[in-house]
């Protein structure tokens, strides 16, 4: 081991220039006053179009390492990046108002997610465990904090706490698993690793017992069954805002190292992985549709909702072909479309003195808002799976990789079970256009909001016509980056 | 002669008495802290027994960035219990029941 250590900032410019922003706006929120926070979003924003363009700039076409093979930079990654800057957007834009209302529009608010988005970023570019680690723990850390951002809350602590907790364990069962891995391997690289595992299939026991641990604790970040009990508890205490930063964008980048360590690192092992993941994805698909059918609060039902969105994740990662492996990657990135948007609406709804929380507020939508009644109607469309949303797309998508794979009796079962969740989609739908509204009064939203909000549904519809364009670019994605 | 085998089994006997920690603890928030730090402790033991037996520096390293975020997530878990004992004015397990989960 005698190589010296290389440094390539270039690679990382998009890292650097988010983690010196969020410096920055850390720092210049010490100097506002509260009256000139929009300067503050500003800043968050523009932070976020620059590293839109740093990335895009160079969009990989080829795998390129940087710091001895810690960060890599291809096209999954660019890719994964490019949509989290766009969530991130969308989630400052939509939650501003709402924010403002409930005192939360602080400089410390707009800093932590920038750090998540950095703890994301390292994440969706690790090619080491050190650096899975690191960004894992740089992107929950954050997340623990923003969900107790509303202090004087009971809810939002008592979610915060629970978070924490069983987010510390999932990350100390991941780093236990890790450590076997090590000790089997003699290599944190996951290169090396790959190679390892592929010339000199070693001492199996070892190496198993750390793939299990991997992927309990990959199970609980991304909140797959049977590690999915935080879920609804942070989704409801935690204030709808936020909710819907933790629903979104970390999704991703827990599908990121999904990919990085099991397709690649672990791949050799496909055979035992394959099994403990469709165990993962039935259950979840089962539990969430199941569970999601007797909730009364609406933040809940999303949670519920989300645990089945994964296990169709893990319907496409588990056929481990790269078909598969790029459907799951169409469905985490069209999953987070649906997600802001449904959240998004929520917000709208609530005001000042008036939190939406229930499902018995979406009655009689239609009669108040006859647009917005139709938004949430794509959206609950796309997230039952009825054509041509691009929800709907992305199931036949995933269902198809596993049917490849011969999983034939699971994938008539998950069909099923999307039978099962449509009931409860389309009872919003029937709340929304057939019952008397409970609260009457406009719903307002300032124009910015009202235009993204419409065209980020409006997608939603517009992808699910014509995915082709969609899935070729998460195609290639995955096929530069896998070989 | 102790061996890398022993160093795996304490610390599996650790790492498993602290997740029983987590579960089975009722009374107080504080001891899942020290739970979840045994827990990495745990994992410590587990990577220096493998960097020393592989002569391998990079487990050791590792060590050093986990002895660190541990130092971070216990300050950030602490803060919450101060959220939380401002709120409710206990730090009981049993008085987290605001969420029905």
């Amino acid at each position: 081991m005698n190589e010296l250590i290389q440094f390539d900032l270039s690679l990382i410019m998009p890292e650097i220039f988010v983690l010196s922003m969020a410096m920055v706006v850390l720092m210049t929120d010490l100097f506002i006053k509260p009256s000139s926070r929009w300067i503050i979003y500003s800043l968050s924003q523009l932070t976020l179009l620059g590293s839109t363009y740093l990335t895009g700039k160079d969009f990989a076409e080829e795998t390129q390492f940087a710091f001895s093979n810690m960060f890599v930079r291809d096209g999954l990654a660019d890719f994964l990046k490019m949509i989290s800057y766009l969530g991130i957007s969308l989630t400052f834009l939509y939650s501003r108002s709402y924010m403002k209302d409930r005192g939360l529009y602080r400089g410390e608010y707009f800093a932590l997610v920038l750090f998540a988005l950095l703890g994301m970023m390292i994440m969706i570019s690790s090619h080491n465990m050190l650096l899975v680690y690191m960004g894992l723990e740089l992107l929950s850390l954050c997340l623990y904090s923003i969900t107790a951002l509303d202090r004087d809350n009971q809810k939002a602590t008592e979610s915060a706490i629970k978070y924490f907790v069983l987010g510390a364990l999932a990350s100390g069962l991941l780093l236990y698993g890790m450590s076997m891995i090590y000790g089997a391997t003699s290599s944190l690289d996951i290169g090396i690793i790959s190679t390892t595992l592929f010339n000199h299939p070693t001492d199996h026991s070892i190496l198993v017992l750390g793939l299990v641990f991997v992927l309990a604790g990959l199970a609980f970040k991304l909140g797959a069954v049977p590690f999915q009990m935080w879920v609804p508890d942070v989704y409801e205490g935690a204030p709808s805002s936020i909710a819907m930063l933790i629903s979104s964008v970390p999704k991703l980048a827990a599908f990121a190292i999904t990919i990085r360590l099991l397709a690649d690192g672990l791949q050799s092992m496909i055979i035992d992985w394959k099994e403990m993941l469709l165990i993962m994805a039935v259950l979840s698909i089962s539990i969430g549709n199941i569970t999601a059918i007797a909730q009364k609060n609406i933040k809940r039902m999303y949670a519920y909702s989300t645990i089945s969105h994964i296990g169709f994740i893990l319907f496409g990662v588990m056929s481990g072909s790269l078909n598969g492996y790029a459907s799951s990657l169409f469905y985490v990135a069209s999953y987070m479309l649906m997600t802001l948007v449904s959240f998004a609406i929520l917000m709208i709804m609530s005001n000042k003195n008036f939190e939406c929380e229930l499902i018995e507020d979406f009655k009689g939508l239609n009669k108040r808002s006859p647009w917005y009644a139709f938004l949430m109607l794509i959206v609950m469309l796309s997230m039952a799976g009825i054509p041509p949303t691009i929800g709907f797309y992305a199931k036949f998508m995933v269902l198809q990789a596993a049917l490849e794979a011969g999983f034939v009796g699971f994938v008539i079962y998950a069909v099923m079970m999307v039978l099962v969740g449509m009931f409860y989609y389309l009872r919003i739908v029937k709340l929304m256009y057939f019952d008397e509204p409970k609260v009457k009064g406009k719903i307002e939203a300032s124009l910015d909001v009202q235009w993204v909000l419409s065209l980020n549904a409006l997608s939603l519809l517009i992808i699910g016509l014509v995915p082709y364009t969609f899935m070729e670019a998460t195609t290639q994605a995955i096929s530069l980056s896998l070989n | 002669m102790i061996g890398l085998s022993h160093y795996l089994i304490l610390a599996a006997i650790l790492f498993t008495i602290s997740v029983v920690g987590i579960f089975l603890n009722r009374k107080n928030i504080i001891i899942l802290l020290m739970s979840i730090e045994l827990m990495l402790l745990a994992v410590n033991i587990n990577f220096i027994a493998f960097s020393y037996y592989l002569n391998d520096i990079a487990g050791q390293i590792f060590v050093f960035f986990i002895l660190t975020i541990a130092a971070a997530e216990s300050a950030i878990g602490l803060a919450i219990i101060v959220l939380i004992f401002r709120n409710t004015r206990s730090i009981n397990v049993d008085d987290l029941n605001r969420l029905s989960g």
